[in-house]
């Protein structure tokens, strides 16, 4: 069991009041909220050692260059990959993407092939493999899902096949909360030989993630949406896919010598990190991972699960509450309609009532068609959350219907 | 009735509420008591995409004035809609470009118009003002 009390003390944030009243956080999954240990962190580089990393002869330039490595053998650990050269930093979860689709796409892919993605992605997840298939002459196939979200797994093994190159799937729907069987799926693709990337955006922070037991070729996140700060992500790629792939953007340090007739690459994982990196923001991260391992993250995942089962609970009992995304497998988020009221109209009052949700489409407009609708509001909570702001959250719908009826 | 003095007229009935829940209260009643808009002017052309809501805005030109018919599908996006359309609509092309829209911060729905917000709001008005410049060249021309 966390210590709530304790726990909320470590985010300063979490003490602010809006419009007079305490603030109830519900959008953790646009971003999360950064605890004390992460901001004093990110300070102590740059107030005693920020220099640019790998390049200077310097003694600053030492510790920083330290630090940041340090923090990828971090990530490391967290993700329990095989070796630091296999983590790459960028800018986040969309840049690993792109890297990917960029880079092993333009090695790999061409006219007639085939990327597979589901019907459950953020538009991350869909808008760089689109490009790539254009540029390729590739095919987009969709993993089909149901009304609660749940991928069709036979439909996916039966559109598996020669022309496939790469399978990209999310941890966990953004838009609905919905988690798809990835071990299965790629366990299904590993049989073919084919690679898979796993979008874990909204994967790392609610529970253990381990990529070499889930066995993924690619694991892509954000550190804004894992306690860490915003403006760093991490792309973990097996080693013998990344060696094999053309470096995505051109620079400084991605580089061992340069001439004008010819340019030799440096070693992973510096070939895919091109100029100065985010390392202040990396180190941040690495202290959020840090953080939140101490908290522990099984112990996260349980109050995590009891803030949706709750909240779950509290919100079926409204009466003209719709709950999209009725999985059984799902991470802590809530994505609901109010009958009669439109989602930006609830989310502005409860807004104005101190509780922070989001509402619209959640940069999933494909999921949105396929339930039929134009948007949700979205309660995303994490374990710094309380049963009593899932209250507030409840009293806050009540007074929206009450508004709008 | 210039359109400063509509805009004076709308502070005052917003400057007896400074609780937030009535003033929303108000908002939603302005945009339940806005007329209708003919569902067969809804159409692809004449509505305003935003990712939070959705506005439709239809123009009328009528003997050198511009009539504006709008709706949305969120009530206080459709409130904030009737205001604007209370203050711009029934004008010449040259008082709808030439007025600046200030009762929107003074009645604190600033942030509605946030280009982040993407309610559509923001978009309607430049719409409102484009309309203008086109009929008045139309009627130059």
């Amino acid at each position: 069991m966390i210590d709530i009390e304790k726990i909320r003390t470590d985010f300063p944030i979490l003490g602010e009041r809006v419009y007079g009243k305490d603030l109830v956080y519900l959008d953790n999954g646009a971003t999360t909220q950064k605890p004390k240990v992460v901001i004093d962190r990110m300070e102590e580089v740059f107030t005693r050692y920020n220099s640019n990393i790998h390049r200077g002869v310097h003694h600053l330039s030492d510790i920083a260059s330290r630090e940041y490595e340090q923090a990828r053998e971090i990530v490391r650990g967290f993700i329990n990959a095989g070796s630091t050269d296999e983590i790459i930093f960028n800018s986040g979860t969309t840049a690993g993407i792109n890297n990917v689709a960029c880079s092993f796409g333009e090695r790999f892919v061409g006219r007639g092939d085939e990327i597979v993605i589901s019907a459950l992605e953020h538009h991350a997840n869909i808008v760089p493999w689109q490009m790539l298939c254009e540029r390729k002459g590739a095919t987009l196939r969709v993993i089909p899902m149901s009304d609660d979200g749940e991928l069709n797994i036979d439909h996916y093994k039966a559109i598996l096949g020669k022309s496939t190159r790469l399978v990209a799937i999310t941890h966990a729907s953004n838009a609905l909360g919905v988690v798809p069987p990835v071990k299965e799926i790629i366990a299904e693709a590993r049989r073919l030989g084919i690679p898979v990337l796993v979008d874990g955006a909204q994967g790392v922070q609610h529970g253990v993630v381990d990529v070499r037991d889930l066995d993924c070729d690619f694991y892509v996140f954000s550190g804004h949406k894992v306690y860490g700060p915003t403006g760093i992500g991490v792309l973990y790629g097996k080693r013998e896919l990344l060696d094999d792939m053309p470096p995505w953007q051109g620079g400084g340090d991605m580089v061992k010598s340069v001439t004008f007739e010819k340019t030799e690459y440096n070693d992973l994982p510096f070939k895919f990190e091109a100029g100065t990196t985010n390392y202040a923001g990396a180190i941040g991260l690495a202290a959020a991972l840090e953080y939140i391992g101490a908290v522990g993250l099984e112990e996260i995942a349980a109050a995590e699960a009891d803030l949706l089962s709750y909240a779950t609970e509290r919100l079926s009992a409204i009466k003209g509450v719709t709950i999209y995304g009725n999985s059984s497998c799902k991470i802590s988020v809530i994505s609901f309609l109010i009958d009669g009221v439109h989602q930006y109209d609830a989310g502005m009052v409860l807004d104005k009532m101190g509780v922070a949700v989001r509402t619209g489409t959640h940069c999933a407009q494909p999921v949105m068609e396929r339930l039929g609708i134009d948007g949700t509001i979205r309660a995303s909570f994490c374990f710094y959350n309380t049963r009593h702001e899932v209250d507030r959250l409840a009293e806050g719908i009540e007074k929206v219907i009450e508004m709008f009826r | 009735m210039k359109t400063d003095q509509v805009q004076e007229q709308i502070v005052e009935e917003f400057s007896q509420f400074d609780d937030w829940m009535e003033r929303y209260e108000l908002l939603i009643d302005m945009g339940r008591d806005m007329e209708q808009m003919d569902e067969s002017l809804k159409r692809p052309d004449f509505v305003i995409e935003g990712c939070q809501s959705r506005v439709w805005l239809y123009p009328e030109f009528n003997e050198g004035r511009v009539i504006f018919t709008a709706d949305s599908d969120a009530l206080i996006t459709r409130g904030i809609v009737s205001l604007l359309v209370r203050v711009l609509s029934g004008r010449t092309p040259d008082e709808i470009t030439g007025t600046e829209l200030w009762f929107i911060d003074k009645i604190g729905l600033r942030q509605n118009l946030s280009p982040t917000r993407s309610n559509g709001l923001l978009s309607m008005i430049k719409q409102m003002r484009l309309y203008a410049i086109a009929f008045k060249a139309k009627e130059g021309g």
